[in-house]
């Protein structure tokens, strides 16, 4: 019987955005309001996700599917810890990585130091991180910008990088956020590879891309998000996604017969 | 603690009335086999699936009218039953909630674990701090400096405070310097985790391990301050001695007390900007009542007329406050002038205590005065002796280290956010 690894019970998440719109913003109101005891009057509650729940399992890769602002990474990162759940609950094993498009992990640091602080932070012994070294620089592929501050790379690159240093440990939970949508061709094929072995090594996977190619190839599972809620989900990830395409106005992929 | 409430239904739509709470059971029925869906909207939910969320969700006790439908639980295989809560099941599997602490203790040896990236970490952020400076790692060595200059050419030359104070360079760079330790430690450390957040949102790792790291950060500038600092009071003339030693455990003293003061003002500092916006002057405040520029032993606790002197309970505090502590205990190591003009190295004296206090009653010529009676202020009462000031440099240590890592970690959970 397969063992889970994120049960999300009924999940809500609520983000309050401050300094939107009515404030002026000048020293004086910001004065008023603390004299008045008033909360922040621009803050706005956006209600991101609905009541979601599902259970992922060991070896499972969940793509996830919607539109823009449907709350694919909202989901993501509240399966992180990262976002407090207004309602409902997060279960997970251990932590999770979380991998976005964002800048770099620290990026005043050169490459090098990334991969090797990188796989301390995690927990792995200097010896380990002397042993996968090599093979973590040579998947990342950044070649001579290794020895070069990380702020300095491409989008690309720095994604490639993250990837290769959060997926050097078998985490027990990968968080994929389009951190691979920069790469090039030759990179999605190994980190397809990739992600393969994590789900062997008894890690989940969690992808969250616009490409639905993509999510086809690596998942064996799917969830399609839309408005914070979550409109079908399930194994057959071919038709979800075709349901999914139909729904937004998109021409259905064309599949090679197996 | 859940006090979930289960209830069966079984549900037959067309013998129900139109009530929406009960069609939202069948629309989002639990389906326990995947790739059973049929999309949303379908009224051949199987057997609803009505869970009541516990007390502390909704606010008060769960009931059957006030129970809030669970959604539909998708990808469930076949070990989730279908009158499970769904809570119940991820504890059954050894789930824990992603929003959970680890115990205190655990966490304290995941820090010690993790003790190779801490110092990495310091070492790396180091070499890069000055790269894009063209003097590069001199300005280690340069701020220090130049602040030392500043304050001596305003306070020694331009005020002349220097007055009642025996070698007054070496007592203000001394503490100067040690006081910018804690100074760059907090505030550092006060920024630290949001200038990491690229870092804590993408690795799973103690947090702790950050402010940790800003600390050593500034234990390995100190280190090279401090050369400058010995190269400074020995070409003052200031003899080697054994006391030089006793920095040592003044220093771990004083490392554990801003490691302290790093976890409390890392955790202020994650969640408003206002905490750095506001630190600098409450660090500034800080400083002038430490002791760094004027003597708070001397110089203001003897003198008939300062306010410390008419206020003995306040010199008593100005002169028990950490950083003023550490001063204190660094310059009695390091400089022999203030070990041997400290209130209490030589016996009780009246007479040559009111001297130092006020020579002009005695008719003491300035130039008598800057070269024996400066030192009589041994000879006053000290307001707080050498033995207790250690006492007090190991009280603040500890309090602040325990204070602060409890402080930091009730919200290790909590730092990604935002």
């Amino acid at each position: 019987m397969a063992e889970p690894m994120v049960v999300v019970d009924n999940l809500h998440v609520v983000y309050r955005v401050y300094g939107s719109g009515v404030d002026k913003g000048t020293a004086a109101t910001a004065l008023l309001r603390l004299v008045k005891r008033q909360r922040r009057p621009s803050i706005r509650e956006v209600h991101a996700i609905r009541g979601v729940s599902f259970v992922a399992y060991k070896g499972d890769a969940v793509g996830v599917i919607g539109r823009n602002g449907s709350g694919k990474s909202t989901l993501l990162r509240a399966v992180a810890g990262l976002l407090p759940a207004e309602e409902g609950m997060v279960y997970t094993i251990g932590h999770a990585a979380l991998l976005g498009v964002n800048a770099a992990l620290m990026e005043n640091l050169t490459g090098e130091k990334n991969v090797i602080l990188g796989c301390l932070a995690m927990g792995m012994s200097p010896q380990t991180v002397k042993e996968r070294y090599q093979s973590v620089v040579d998947f990342s592929g950044v070649g001579d910008f290794i020895n070069l501050a990380m702020k300095t790379y491409s989008t690309g690159m720095g994604s490639r990088l993250r990837f290769a240093i959060a997926s050097a440990k078998n985490q027990d939970i990968l968080l994929v956020d389009e951190a691979l949508a920069t790469g090039d061709a030759e990179f999605r094929v190994k980190s397809h590879r990739r992600i393969d072995e994590l789900r062997e090594h008894a890690g989940t996977v969690f992808l969250v891309a616009h490409n639905l190619g993509e999510i086809e190839e690596t998942c064996n599972k799917v969830i399609w998000l839309e408005k914070g809620r979550i409109i079908q989900a399930g194994e057959n990830v071919a038709e979800i996604i075709d349901a999914y395409l139909a729904a937004t106005g998109g021409e259905p992929r064309v599949r090679e017969p197996r | 603690m859940s006090e979930s409430c289960v209830i069966q239904l079984r549900i037959r739509p067309a013998h129900e009335p139109a009530d929406h709470k009960l069609t939202a059971v069948t629309n989002r029925g639990r389906l326990s086999a995947p790739g059973e869906l049929t999309g949303p909207g379908s009224l051949d939910g199987g057997p609803g699936h009505l869970q009541g969320s516990s007390a502390q969700d909704n606010g008060g006790p769960a009931t059957a009218s006030a129970a809030v439908l669970a959604p539909q639980v998708y990808l469930a295989g076949a070990g989730l039953s279908a009158d499970e809560p769904l809570g119940d099941y991820a504890r059954r599997h050894n789930l824990q909630p992603a929003s959970a602490r680890p115990p205190a203790l655990k966490y304290l040896r995941s820090l010690w674990q993790r003790r190779q990236f801490i110092t990495g970490f310091a070492t790396a952020s180091n070499v890069a701090m000055y790269s894009e400076a063209r003097l590069g790692q001199l300005w280690q060595v340069l701020t220090p400096l130049l602040n030392a200059a500043v304050y001596f050419l305003i306070f020694g030359v331009l005020l002349g405070i220097n007055r009642g104070v025996p070698g007054y360079i070496p007592f203000l760079v001394t503490g100067i310097f040690v006081f910018n330790f804690t100074q760059r430690s907090c505030m550092t450390s006060s920024v630290v985790m949001r200038q990491n957040l690229p870092l804590i949102r993408a690795l799973p790792f103690p947090r702790g391990c950050l402010p940790l790291g800003y600390v050593i950060i500034e234990l390995q500038q100190l280190v090279l301050s401090f050369a400058v600092l010995f190269v400074i009071i020995l070409a003052y003339g200031e003899p080697l001695t054994w006391y030089w030693l006793l920095i040592f455990p003044i220093l771990a003293l004083q490392s554990l007390f801003n490691v302290g003061c790093a976890f409390g003002l890392a955790r202020w500092g994650s969640g408003f900007d206002d905490v750095s916006q506001l630190l600098p002057f409450v660090i500034r405040t800080w400083m002038y009542a430490s002791g760094v520029i004027f003597s708070i032993q001397t110089t203001l606790a003897l003198i008939p007329g300062k306010v410390l002197y008419d206020h003995p309970g306040l010199a008593y505090l100005l002169q028990i406050n950490p950083a003023a502590v550490y001063i204190t205990l660094t310059r009695n190591a390091l400089l022999q002038d203030q070990r041997i003009s400290m209130p209490g190295y030589h016996a009780y004296n009246a007479v040559r205590c009111a001297m130092y206090g006020d020579p002009g009653r005695f008719h003491i010529p300035p130039d008598v005065f800057q070269s024996k009676v400066i030192y009589f202020s041994s000879y006053c009462h000290p307001i707080v002796s050498g033995p207790a000031l250690w006492g007090y440099a190991a009280g603040w240590a500890v309090v602040a280290v325990i204070a602060g890592f409890f402080f930091f970690w009730r919200a290790e959970t909590r730092y990604g956010r935002g």
